[in-house]
């Protein structure tokens, strides 16, 4: 059981270059798999690709092999994959449908188009609507909310489906700060309790450390590095590879930089 | 470690004799605004707010506070249910919103609502165009903005060949090659890795540094911190604090900032739990730590 992604490449159709080198990684059930690198080193491509979208929908070359749960996705029907992956893309306002007129509507969408008795599409649009906090803009228009609302309600919306795996692009790029926190704890409890795969892309790495069990960096479309969080975000190469560290890795670092002690006063009180 | 980028000095403004004398920073007064949408959604409550020419102001506030809503009266997008929007004490009501667009550059939050050209090139010079902006001084003012932003080597590319990120920065760019003496920005670091970032400090410093009054909305502290002498914090459509991030962020203000669902900086908590004053910065913290350990040694 998980997304496994096997010497993976991928090259967008009409392009020169590959996006993806050579990827290899897992998505288990239950875990978070955090994604980090510099604009443009192919995270967005890769969820693409780990979501089964790439080729199937917008063309290009894959090498290699995406598995979910054992069965490959090139040779899965749309709709079987749709069931087991939700996708979010990084401009989450552009996934909303367009074609509702109340948030409510809007979530119901999905659990709608799997055919679930009425009865059971409510209950999943308020618990996806609660898990994101947002159950208060349940009557609004989605034309009308801010960005970071639209984010939450396409999250929200994705969480509908209650898919096998997540693959979320960015989901608190529009957040604030209490927003950011309050989607980095609802994605480890809905990885906790419903036992979903998470593939998270994120540039907040405070995000990260909080959340993810593992991370890997990508560098130009290949793996740089992997391992656990704790151990990945507090790696030095990091900073070379274009990614910000953690607050805290990095306030430590500083000051260590300019020659002074990292207080022990504040080891346990800005953890 | 971090990376540093400088923007180039910018190309005289109006050297093709067409463009129209770039008027110098304005001052912005917003009077008692309100603003409620179409649906009811009261968005501002009573705002009150004077920006001198020159200030740079971030405006931070948690989702769905009003910020973008105050942002899109600056360029008529929005006019006021009450209240005015003063542009050097001209009511913006009664300003053309091309003579606004001349003043006032919006770089929105989301940069698929802004893009639509085929090629780079076309959608940065659609706005100098606009503003009558033509032949070499186009040219120059396309590849100085481009410059800015990291993005000279797209010039030839389709907008939507660009990750994300890059077509922020190119939204970003499109909107400085207006030149205009007001720069809104909207979330302008969101899906920005650190160079991203670093290009972005570097344009607001920049457009500081030539007089310009830059406005900018975040949710990232750091940012907002390290980049702006003024924040305004916004709650429920209402200003609820406004000083500099050494204010701001301070202590005695973290109810409030916390009330309005905002974390302060690190730096700036770490500062307090060790009773070094107000660090809402790195470098302020590590300078304060820096001078507590001399002091007791």
């Amino acid at each position: 059981m998980a997304i496994e992604l096997s010497a993976v490449r991928y090259r967008y159709a009409g392009a020169s270059k590959a996006a993806l080198g050579s990827v290899d990684l897992r998505v288990e059930p239950g875990r978070v798999l955090g994604i980090v690198g510099p604009n443009e080193s192919g995270k967005s491509t890769l969820c693409l690709v780990a979501g089964g979208l790439a080729p199937r929908v917008i063309g290009g070359r894959l090498e290699g092999s995406v598995r979910i749960d054992g069965a490959d996705t090139a040779a899965m029907r749309s709709h079987e994959l749709a069931q087991r992956c939700g996708l979010l893309f990084q401009n989450a306002a552009a996934q909303l449908s367009g074609t509702t007129g109340t948030v409510f509507e809007e979530v119901a969408f999905g659990p709608c188009n799997l055919g679930l008795a009425v009865a059971d599409v409510i209950e999943r649009v308020w618990w996806a609507l609660r898990t994101v906090g947002v159950e208060d803009l349940a009557p609004r228009h989605p034309a009308r909310l801010s960005g970071g609302q639209a984010q939450l309600v396409a999250l929200a919306s994705v969480l509908a489906l209650r898919p096998q795996y997540l693959i979320l692009d960015e989901p608190t790029s529009e957040l604030d700060p209490a927003g950011t926190a309050l989607v980095a704890d609802a994605l480890a409890r809905v990885a906790r309790e419903t036992g979903a795969g998470i593939l998270l892309v994120e540039h907040k790495t405070d995000v990260l450390a909080r959340i993810a069990d593992e991370v890997v960096v990508l560098a130009e479309g290949s793996v740089a590095l992997q391992g656990t969080a704790a151990a990945v975000l507090a790696d030095p190469r990091l900073a070379e590879l274009g990614v910000e560290p953690p607050a805290r890795v990095r306030l430590e670092r500083e000051v260590r930089a300019s020659g002074l002690e990292w207080p022990a006063a504040l080891a346990e009180a800005i953890e | 470690m971090s990376v540093e980028y400088s923007v180039p000095s910018a190309p005289s403004v109006g050297s093709s004799g067409f463009a129209p004398s770039t008027p110098s920073a304005p001052s912005i007064e917003f009077e008692a605004v309100s603003f409620a949408y179409p649906d009811g959604t009261q968005a501002l409550v009573d705002v009150s707010l004077r920006i001198g020419p020159g200030e740079s102001v971030a405006i931070v506030g948690q989702n769905g506070s009003g910020k973008s809503t105050l942002a899109r009266h600056l360029n008529g997008l929005l006019r006021p249910t009450s209240g005015r929007v003063l542009l050097n004490g001209l009511d913006v009501r009664e300003v053309h919103v091309a003579r606004l667009a001349e003043r006032v550059g919006l770089a929105f939050q989301n940069p698929d609502r802004q893009l639509f050209a085929g090629r780079v090139s076309a959608e940065m010079a659609f706005g100098p165009k606009n503003l009558g902006v033509r032949g070499a001084a186009l040219d120059e003012r396309v590849s100085w903005a481009l410059d800015a932003v990291g993005l000279s080597a797209e010039a030839a590319s389709n907008p939507y060949d660009l990750g994300y990120s890059r077509r922020k920065l190119l939204a970003l760019a499109s909107v400085l090659a207006m030149r205009t003496p007001v720069l809104v920005l909207d979330e302008p670091t969101t899906g920005q890795d650190a160079r991203g970032v670093a290009r972005v400090k570097a344009v607001v410093a920049a457009a500081g540094g030539e007089g310009s009054t830059v406005l900018a909305i975040s949710h990232d502290m750091r940012f907002v911190a390290e980049c702006f002498g003024r924040v305004v914090v916004m709650g429920a459509g209402r200003v609820v604090l406004d000083g500099t991030p050494e204010v701001v962020f301070a202590e005695d203000a973290w109810p409030a900032l916390r009330a309005t669902y905002l974390e302060p900086p690190l730096p700036a908590v770490a500062g307090a739990r060790l009773g070094l004053g107000a660090t809402p910065t790195e470098a302020a913290f590590v300078a304060a730590l820096g001078r507590a350990s001399a002091k007791s040694l």
